[in-house]
C-alpha cells in the first residue's frame, strides 16, 4: 500500500498542455503513473502524444474524470489561473488535486480552501507551491524525481521539494512507501498531521520522517498530533535556525514572526513528542537508519 | 512587504476608511508649508517600520509651524530600533476620547482570515493578548463570505465597543475588509482607531503587509518598495530575479530549492561553530534552472558580497541535471572572468542526485585552482567554513 496515490490511481494533468505541464507528464509517463488525459477547454478532442503514449485532452476536469474514471489531478497551471483550475477541480468532485503552482496569492488559496470546506470536502487538496507525492513503483503525480528510490517502508512529509529528494536520496537504500511534499505556502490542503495520520494507518510504512521549516506552527501542531495518536516511530528535521526574523526564505511561508515560527520552538516541540530530530539531513537520515535497524 | 504608516494611511483613504489629514515629508524645513495647511498645530510621526516608535521620541506635537520644524529636525535621522528615520508625517491633531484596536490577518493555522477587535487600543495588542486575553476578540472570517454588516456586527458584539460607535466601528471593519480584500493584504491593522471627543471614529495609526505573490494583479504596489532602504546587493539581485538575502556572516551560500538552502545555512552555521564561529553571508535558491546565466548572476551577486571569504555551492539534482550545474559552473566562472571580475575567493561544491557523476567529472576536467569538490553536504559546509576561517 502506500498513502494517496497507489498504482491504481488514475491521473489526469490540469495545464498539460502548456510547457511545464508537458515536460512533468513525459517524466510521470516514464515513472509509471497512469496518466489518462489532459485539460484545455481550447484542446479538447485533441490528443498528446508522449514518446509513444497516446493522452487525450478534454475540456473539463469533469469530462475527463466521466471518460476515465480519473482520481487524481496534478495541477500546473500558472499562478493567475490556479484558483480557477482547482475550484473546478472541486467542483467535479475530483478526490485528490495536488496543485504543484508556485506563487498563488494567498486570498486566492484561501479561496479555494474554503471553496472545498463549503462543497463538503470531498477533494483533497495537495499544495500549492509543492513538488507532489510519489509512491515509488507504483506512480507518482508531480514534479519528484521517481529514480532517486524504490519502494520501502518509510513514510515521508515534508514542507519543501528538495530536501525530500536529499532525505529519499539518503535513505534510497530503504526506500519509501510514500513521500509527500506539502508545499511551503502559509496556507495549504493537506498538512503534516494529514500525512502522519496517514501514514500511522498504511499497514506498509513503519517508520515516518517529517521534514519542516520555520514559519507558522505547523510542526508544533504536528508534535501535539504524534504524542496523542502516532505509535510509528517519527524523525524530524527543521530547517531554518540561521533564518533572520522577519525575511522570506524563499518559500512565501518561510518567515519568523516576532517570536513565533522559529526553527527552535519546532524542534523542541517536537522532541517533547518523543521525535527524534535530526540537526542536519544526514543525520536525520542516521537517526532513522538506526531506529529501523533496531526495530 | 510591510508598509509605511503614511503609505497605510493613504491606502485607507482610498479605500474610504477614515483617517486624518497629513503629508510626510524628509526635510526639517519643508515642515513649516505643511503645519501651516493643517491649521499650525500638527502631530510630527517618525515613519520607520518598527513598533514603539512613542516611546523612542519618535511621535511628537508641534504647537505651530515653527515648532513642527524643530520637532521634524529632531525627529529625522532618529535611530529607533536600529531603523533610521528617512520621513516624518506630519498629521492633524484629534482630541481623543477612547482608544481601540481592530485588525484583520491571515490565518495560516485555520487556513482562513481572522478579525481581531479590542476596546483596549493604543498600547501593543500583543500585551493585551497576554494579560487580559478576553479582552481581544478573535472571529473567524470565511474567504469566500467576508466582512458582510452582519460579520461586522458580530465583531463589534463580541469586542464590547460601546453601543454610541457600534453602527460607525462596523462601517470601518467594512471598510477595513475592503483593504484587505482589494489590495491583496496579509496584514490589515489599525491602532489605535480612536472616538475624538465628537464622536468621530478614525483610523490614527495603521499598518498593512502585503502580499507579493499578488504583485501580478498589483501594479500599484511596486511604488511602495522602499527601494532606497534594500540592501545594495539584495536590491541588485531582485534586478536580475535572484530570490537572496543578506546575512551577516562571511561563507557565501548558493542552492537549489528553498529547504535545502535553508538547511545549507544551518549546516554552515554548525561547522562554523568548529572555525572561528564563521557564519553564512546570505540565502540565495537559483531554483529548479541553475543555467550558467543563473549560476552566473548569482555567483556575482555572492562574490560582489566584500563579507565573502569563501562560498558554497550545494546542490541536489532533482529535475536539474547535475552536468547542467557543472557546465553553468564552469561558464559562469569564465563569464566573470570575460567581465574582468575573475574569482579570487575559494568555491566549494558539493554535487548530489540527477547525474552527479557526470557533474563532478566536468568540474574535475575544468580544475579551476579556486574549485574544489566535496561529496557530502556536511563535508562541504565544514570545508567551506574552515576556507571563510583562514
Amino acid at each position: 500500500m502506500a498513502i494517496f496515490l497507489t498504482k491504481d490511481s488514475k491521473v489526469i494533468v490540469q495545464g498539460m498542455t502548456g510547457s511545464e505541464g508537458m515536460k512533468h507528464t513525459r517524466r510521470m509517463l516514464a515513472a509509471g503513473t497512469n496518466i489518462v488525459g489532459g485539460t484545455n477547454p481550447r484542446k479538447a478532442g485533441q490528443t498528446v502524444d508522449f514518446d509513444g503514449v497516446s493522452v487525450p485532452v478534454f475540456g473539463t476536469v469533469k469530462e475527463a474524470m466521466e471518460a476515465t474514471g480519473a482520481d487524481v489531478s496534478v495541477i500546473f497551471v500558472p499562478p493567475a489561473f490556479a484558483k480557477g483550475a482547482v475550484i473546478e477541480a472541486i467542483d467535479a468532485e475530483i478526490p485528490l488535486a495536488v496543485v504543484i503552482t508556485e506563487g498563488i496569492a494567498v486570498h486566492d488559496t484561501a479561496a479555494f480552501w474554503a471553496h472545498a470546506q463549503a462543497k463538503g470536502n470531498k477533494t483533497r487538496i495537495i499544495g500549492p507551491n509543492c513538488p507532489g507525492l510519489i509512491s515509488p513503483g507504483q506512480s507518482n503525480a508531480g514534479i519528484i524525481p521517481a529514480d532517486i528510490t524504490s519502494a520501502g517502508r518509510i513514510g515521508l512529509v515534508s514542507k519543501s521539494g528538495t530536501l525530500t529528494y536529499q532525505m529519499m536520496y539518503e535513505l534510497s537504500d530503504i526506500g519509501f512507501s510514500s513521500a509527500v511534499g506539502i508545499g511551503g505556502d502559509p496556507v495549504i490542503g493537506t498538512t503534516h498531521i494529514d500525512a502522519l495520520a496517514a501514514f500511522e494507518a498504511d499497514p506498509d510504512t513503519d517508520l515516518i520522517v517529517m521534514i519542516g521549516e520555520i514559519g507558522g506552527d505547523a510542526e508544533e501542531r504536528a508534535a501535539a498530533f504524534i504524542a496523542e495518536n502516532v505509535t510509528k516511530p517519527v524523525v524530524g528535521y527543521v530547517a531554518g535556525f540561521t533564518a533572520p526574523e522577519g525575511k522570506t526564505m524563499g518559500h512565501a511561508g518561510a518567515i519568523v514572526s516576532g517570536s513565533s515560527g522559529t526553527a527552535q520552538a519546532k524542534k523542541e516541540a517536537l522532541e517533547a513528542a518523543g521525535v527524534k530530530v535530526g540537526k542536519t539531513p544526514s543525520e536525520t537520515a542516521r537517526l532513522a537508519r538506526a531506529i529501523l535497524a533496531a526495530n | 512587504m510591510d508598509l509605511f504608516e503614511y503609505q497605510a494611511r493613504d491606502i485607507f483613504a482610498k479605500h474610504g476608511v477614515p483617517v486624518l489629514a497629513g503629508e510626510v515629508i524628509d526635510t526639517p524645513e519643508a515642515a513649516r508649508a505643511v503645519a501651516e495647511r493643517l491649521g499650525g498645530r500638527a502631530v510630527v510621526k517618525a515613519q520607520v517600520k518598527t513598533g514603539g516608535r512613542g516611546k523612542a521620541g519618535g511621535v511628537k506635537l508641534a504647537a505651530d509651524p515653527d515648532d513642527a520644524v524643530a520637532k521634524a529636525e529632531a525627529i529625522l535621522g532618529m535611530d529607533i530600533k536600529g531603523h533610521t528615520v528617512h520621513k516624518v508625517m506630519l498629521a492633524q491633531t484629534a482630541d481623543i476620547k477612547e482608544e481601540y484596536y481592530v485588525s484583520f490577518l491571515l490565518d495560516r493555522a485555520n487556513r482562513t482570515f481572522l478579525a481581531m477587535a479590542s476596546v483596549q487600543g493604543g498600547v501593543e495588542i500583543e500585551i493585551v493578548a497576554e494579560e487580559n486575553p478576553d479582552a481581544l476578540a478573535r472571529i473567524p472570517v470565511d474567504a469566500l463570505d467576508g466582512v458582510t454588516p452582519e460579520k461586522a456586527a458580530e465583531i463589534v458584539a463580541a469586542a464590547k465597543f460601546p453601543a454610541e460607535v457600534a453602527d460607525q466601528v462596523a462601517d470601518v471593519l467594512q471598510q477595513l475588509w475592503t483593504v484587505f480584500i482589494k489590495e491583496d493584504a496579509l496584514l490589515v491593522e489599525v491602532n489605535p482607531l480612536v472616538k475624538t471627543a465628537d464622536g468621530k471614529i478614525i483610523a490614527l495609526d495603521g499598518k498593512v503587509s502585503l502580499d507579493a505573490n499578488a504583485d501580478f494583479r498589483q501594479p500599484e504596489h511596486e511604488a511602495l518598495e522602499d527601494k532606497a532602504a534594500a540592501n545594495p546587493l539584495e536590491a541588485a539581485a531582485k534586478a536580475k530575479g535572484l530570490n537572496y538575502v543578506k546575512l551577516d556572516g562571511q561563507v557565501g551560500i548558493i542552492g537549489n530549492g528553498a529547504g535545502l538552502v535553508m538547511s545549507t545555512l544551518d549546516v554552515v552555521a554548525y561547522a562554523g561553530e568548529g572555525h572561528g564561529g564563521v557564519k553564512p553571508a546570505n540565502f540565495l535558491d537559483i531554483g529548479g534552472g541553475a543555467s550558467a546565466e543563473v549560476m552566473a548572476n548569482g555567483l556575482e551577486i555572492i562574490l560582489g558580497d566584500p563579507d565573502v571569504r569563501s562560498v558554497f555551492v550545494n546542490v541536489f539534482g532533482g529535475i536539474t541535471a547535475c552536468d547542467a550545474v557543472a557546465n553553468g559552473i564552469v561558464q559562469a566562472l569564465e563569464l566573470l572572468k570575460s567581465k574582468g571580475e575573475e574569482v579570487t575567493k575559494p568555491l566549494v561544491v558539493r554535487l548530489d542526485g540527477n547525474n552527479a557523476e557526470e557533474g563532478r567529472r566536468i568540474l574535475n576536467q575544468a580544475n579551476h585552482p579556486l574549485v574544489e569538490q566535496v561529496d557530502t553536504m556536511d563535508g562541504a559546509a565544514e570545508r567551506a567554513a574552515e576556507l571563510a576561517a583562514k
